[in-house]
């Protein structure tokens, strides 16, 4: 990667290296984090959590910690029981879903270890931690629900009796039944019976994991105004305001939600949390401003985990290699109760596990389930990483099975360049991509046979370390999202975004956007967008975000929409400043607005050397001296972008790794990939995401694993447990771009957040997988930790010592 | 999490200290050297002690002298300077190698020799090179009062040491082994994360032969263990890689490692040879 330094040049900002102009402050921290917000008679909130994953309540008291020091109360659930109607899901997938209450604070029940029993408030944050260890619960706990099998089997105890079921819904789609392609059913039945096919089946394991934000979650609320002010470390303000408005009854016109700086969330932040809504009904039934912020193990075991699926496959192909049909069965796991999207992430990895593949038959069908586990939600690539997962380790299996070569079986069965837009077996149009020119970069930075005859050599040999190699040819769908398609998903909202672009009488710029971010770089990125149409300076761009009352319209950041739907609609309000302004500036040039080119900031008079700048224009029509008849003062305009298609960001990654065959450790010797991620905003703030995307994605391959033991405890309740990779674990990644620029949006972006992440957790299980071929191992669970791998060998025969690929 | 209320002392003498846990009578008392192990227990609030004695602002027990025949460190050195002090890397290379693997940088300039063999945290990685290195702790009791228990003695149990109540330790006397290769192999699930195993070994190599090795292994057992049989094995034998494999492969003769997610008692055990021989090839240059 090279840093290219910034330097004062009139040269385009689209593609430009620029370093992120907020980075300063949010490095050192000197800025405004929710946790650093200090109010005037501020109180402190401390949580009691149940120790417990499954219990009643039998009693609570609250004698000892009311009386302590600095204690202004402590609730129970009975005390708000009648204040709120309880925590919102919206993403309803069936209409005979089945979904338990999800109240904020337990009332007299508990459904995972970590879930509130009681909170107290107090006038500095000790004291409330201090009183809320002298709250005393008791529980009768009872068996609690740990495994998904388990919990679909008759007799099992259940997560929420009420229900009568730890099942709460079962996804389908049939390519076959929806028109778009054939029985998958049909195709491995006939398959199972043709001597020239052969049918793969394979049972993989997606572990739970805790996305792990660096700046644990915070929300201060300040009822003292018309509108009650709520500051929350949240991916998702909009959401926020309107979902506090509908389950504390409190209009939406008298909520305000600002999120100030946010460090992190990966999908993590994309929620509406109950710690939020204590926190404002404690703010409004005290009337002084409140505070909670997290620590570190009670974020491990509260904020929402992702993944934790069992997937199991079936593959149907010719033995020539063409692939026939696929059907996905998966268990996912919802843990306790429902947040804001979880019932739906396993269903945006339902048209991506046919992937980059012309599948001819195509059946997914998903059933979620209930369990005594902190609940699971969005983590970055939100069920897209998990399909992914699935094919890719499908088609080295498929390799593997017929002795092929695996990129060669990759490349007989992918959609090629020429035929795009393609439109696959799931209905989804690909709108471009060019498969075989990324594969071809990548091998070639990745010295692809090189690798394959060291392998051979190792083998040949008996190195106690070996190599191996994994692919991950991918694509994903991101860009969330179309409103209709949103809308036939039975998800409650739409996708579009919006931006306002505000010309100030100084010259400068605002703009306004309906996105949040927290972390990725939009200050930097949408200056450069801005900058560039409108012709002015990138210093004299200012973004601002992340406020209810300053940013009205928007719907926030998650699933690589950013730039795809809020860039789009940033560019698009530039645009209509141009347009307003151009009528003002043909006026003050006595000339037409047809006559008016538009270029550098500046109007021109075509064919003349008149010319008036935008800069100039603001100022007219500020003062509005002298506007044409009928025009409005001031040139501010505003866009609102709903995409016509997701954005499908593809690329090939290639991942060597050693394999320690006497340790069991596995170092990732060389990554290379090569994304195609269109048109290219920011090089730089994309090597972040894909650096990022990566080594959370090879985290999930080796390092990290949210377990529970037998009673229900999260035992990877702290960073010191739950481990996370550090830049000294993971390798210096080769990384490289091919551009097709999408179709679905007028600056030709694909989204970048979650590429990384998706497609490098099968690399390396596939480079793995590939190192111990000799002996014979077809998978290894994740994480691939050195015991598993180790065990993996013991257990296994070397059947050869010169095997051939995968 | 922020740690429940305490009181808190920063003496600037040894004596001090031991004036203040003599005082201090009934109450809890937690002393702190460099803070990396006990800030994070006080945080969870794992333990509440009502009474904190720092020691980092007592001078006496920081540095390295030559004493002759060892290399004395003071209890408050930090793994850095450890890792760069020069009569250390001259004389105990294996506690410089070894302090080089902890944690990170940051807790490494935090972290001190002392903090972390009182600590006696059996994953810790400092008191196995200080076992093989046959370490005398100096230990201090009000009045002057000094006493030397070897390493092999220091270490009682899981978390409990030969250090006593009212007592501090104030220094390492490290016997020079000027001349011996040394290497700290040690294994972990991540860069930041506690060993799962680790060897340390230290190997004086002379014309091509082994003529002494001093081994010593990381979590595998409560407290630190010398791999006496891998010492014997070792020591006459010619310095090459089949010697090492021989003699590794008893390293795991009297441990009791403990299993967790990490890695069992059979992985450890086998862990131990591989890492041993790893540890000694490495020590004696092979």
């Amino acid at each position: 990667m090279t840093i290219i330094e910034d330097s004062p040049t009139t040269e385009r900002e689209f593609g430009r290296a620029r370093k992120r102009k907020e980075d300063a402050r949010l490095i050192t921290g000197r800025t405004k984090w929710t946790d650093n917000i200090q109010l005037p008679g501020m109180l402190h909130l401390a949580m009691v959590r149940s120790p417990y994953a499954s219990a009643t309540i039998s009693a609570i008291d609250t004698s000892e910690a009311k009386a302590a020091s600095g204690v202004v109360g402590v609730w129970t659930g009975p005390e708000l029981a009648g204040s709120e109607t309880g925590l919102p899901c919206a993403w309803p997938i069936t209409p005979d879903m089945k979904a338990p209450t999800h109240p904020s604070i337990a009332q007299g029940r508990v459904a995972f270890a970590g879930e509130i029993v009681a909170v107290v408030a107090a006038r500095s944050a000790i004291d409330a931690i201090d009183a809320a260890e002298k709250v005393i619960v008791d529980y009768d706990d009872t068996t609690p629900v740990l495994d998904m099998e388990q919990a679909l089997a008759e007799g099992s105890p259940l997560v929420h009796p009420e229900l009568g079921t730890n099942k709460n819904a079962t996804w389908i789609f049939d390519s076959g039944e929806a028109g778009t392609g054939d029985s998958a059913d049909a195709a491995i039945a006939a398959a199972r019976t043709d001597p020239d096919s052969i049918v793969v089946q394979r049972r993989y394991r997606q572990q739970r994991l805790i996305p792990a934000f660096m700046e644990p979650r915070s929300t201060v609320v300040d009822p003292t105004g018309e509108q009650i002010t709520v500051w929350s470390a949240t991916q998702v303000p909009h959401f926020v305001r309107i979902f506090m408005a509908l389950v504390t009854g409190t209009p939406e016109s008298k909520i305000r939600v600002i999120a100030p700086d946010v460090g992190g969330g990966f999908g993590g932040k994309l929620q509406f949390t109950p710690e939020e809504v204590i926190t404002f009904l404690l703010a409004r039934a005290i009337g002084k401003p409140v505070k909670y912020t997290e620590s570190r193990s009670e974020s491990m075991v509260s904020s929402h985990h992702g993944r934790d699926q069992i997937q199991q496959l079936t593959l149907s192909a010719k033995r020539d290699g063409t692939v026939t049909g696929l059907k996905v069965e998966l268990l996912a796991d919802m843990g306790a109760y429902l947040g804001l999207v979880s019932p739906g992430v396993p269903i945006l990895g339902a048209f991506m596990f046919n992937s980059i593949y012309k599948f001819p038959a195509y059946r997914f069908e998903c059933t979620n389930v209930f369990t005594n586990k902190t609940w699971t939600d969005a983590y970055r690539g939100a069920g897209r990483p998990e399909a992914t997962f699935a094919i890719e380790r499908l088609m080295d299996a498929l390799a593997s099975e017929l002795g092929r070569e695996p990129m060669e079986l990759r490349q007989q069965n992918w959609i090629t360049h020429e035929e795009f837009p393609f439109t696959t077996v799931c209905g989804l149009t690909y709108d471009s991509g060019n498969y075989e020119a990324a594969t071809a970069k990548a091998m070639e930075l990745f010295d692809y046979d090189g690798l394959r005859r060291e392998q051979a050599e190792r083998r040949e040999r008996r190195d106690p370390i070996q190599l191996g190699i994994g692919i991950s040819t991918f694509t994903e769908m991101c860009g969330l999202a179309p409103s209709r398609v949103l809308g036939s998903l039975n998800y409650v909202g739409g996708g579009w975004e919006n931006a306002a672009i505000r010309m100030l009488p100084t010259g400068k710029v605002e703009v306004v956007t309906g996105t949040s971010p927290h972390g990725q770089g939009h200050e930097t990125a949408w200056s450069q967008i801005v900058a560039d149409r409108l012709g002015v300076a990138f210093e004299d761009v200012e973004v601002l975000h992340g406020d209810t009352q300053v940013s009205p319209r928007g719907l926030d950041s998650y699933g690589s929409r950013s730039l795809v739907v809020g860039g789009v609609a940033v560019s698009l309000a530039a645009d209509k400043v141009i347009e307003k302004a151009r009528v003002v500036a043909a006026h003050l040039l006595e000339a037409s607005p047809d006559d008016l080119e538009f270029a550098a900031g500046n109007f021109t008079v075509r064919g003349t050397d008149q010319s008036t700048s935008l800069a100039t224009i603001a100022f007219a029509s500020f003062d509005a001296h002298n506007l044409p008849d009928g025009i409005e003062p001031g040139i501010d305009a505003e866009a609102t972008f709903d995409p016509p298609n997701f954005s499908y960001p593809h690329g090939t990654h290639l991942c060597a790794t050693e394999v320690d065959t006497e340790t069991g450790v596995v170092t990732i010797r060389t990554y290379v990939c090569v994304d195609d991620i269109g048109t290219v905003l920011n090089p730089l703030i994309v090597e972040g995401q894909v650096h990022g995307g990566l080594a959370q994605g090879i985290a999930q391959a080796l390092y990290e694993d949210g377990v529970y033991d037998d009673s229900g405890t999260l035992t990877a309740a702290s960073l010191a447990t739950y481990h996370i990779p550090s830049a000294s674990d993971l390798p210096s990644f080769t990384t490289d771009r091919t551009v097709t620029p999408a179709t679905s949006n007028h600056l030709g972006v694909k989204g970048v957040g979650e590429a990384g992440t998706i497609a490098s957790t099968p690399a390396v299980v596939n480079s793995v997988v590939d190192a111990l071929a000799p002996w014979g191992v077809d998978d290894i669970e994740m994480p691939m930790t050195p015991m598993r791998v180790w065990k993996m060998i013991q257990s296994a025969i070397p059947s050869s010592t010169t095997g051939g690929n995968a | 999490m922020i740690p429940s209320t305490f009181d808190y002392e920063a003496p600037t003498t040894v004596e001090d200290a031991l004036t203040l846990l003599a005082s201090a009578g009934d109450r809890e008392v937690k002393v702190m050297a460099g803070g990396q192990s006990l800030l994070p227990v006080l945080r969870l609030r794992l333990a509440a002690p009502e009474l904190v004695i720092d020691l980092g602002k007592i001078d006496e027990l920081r540095g390295v002298s030559d004493d002759g025949d060892a290399v004395v460190i003071g209890a408050m050195t930090t793994h850095d300077d450890v890792v760069r002090e020069p009569l250390i890397r001259q004389h105990a290379l294996l506690l410089s190698a070894t302090a080089q693997t902890v944690a990170d940088p940051q807790i490494r300039h935090r972290g001190t020799l002392g903090g972390a063999l009182a600590h006696a945290d059996p994953a810790g990685d400092m008191g196995a090179p200080a076992l093989a290195l046959d370490a005398q702790m100096v230990i201090a009791s009000l009045g002057g009062a000094r006493r030397t228990v070897p390493a092999v003695e220091f270490f009682a149990d899981l978390f409990s040491t030969a250090v006593g109540d009212g007592e501090l330790l104030v220094a390492v006397r490290v016997p020079k082994h000027t001349g011996w290769g040394a290497h700290y192999e040690k294994m972990n699930r991540v860069a930041q994360a506690w060993s799962m195993v680790a060897v340390a070994a230290a190997v004086r190599v002379d014309g091509g032969t082994i003529a002494e090795a001093k081994v010593a292994l990381t979590n595998m057992g409560v407290v630190p263990l010398r791999a006496h049989a891998v010492e014997q094995a070792l020591v006459g034998r010619p310095a090459t890689a089949e010697s090492v494999r021989v003699a590794a492969a008893s390293a795991a003769e009297g441990t009791s490692p403990m299993s967790d997610g990490n890695a069992d008692e059979e992985f450890r055990r086998h862990l131990a040879t591989v890492l041993t021989g790893r540890a000694v090839l490495a020590a004696a240059g092979i």
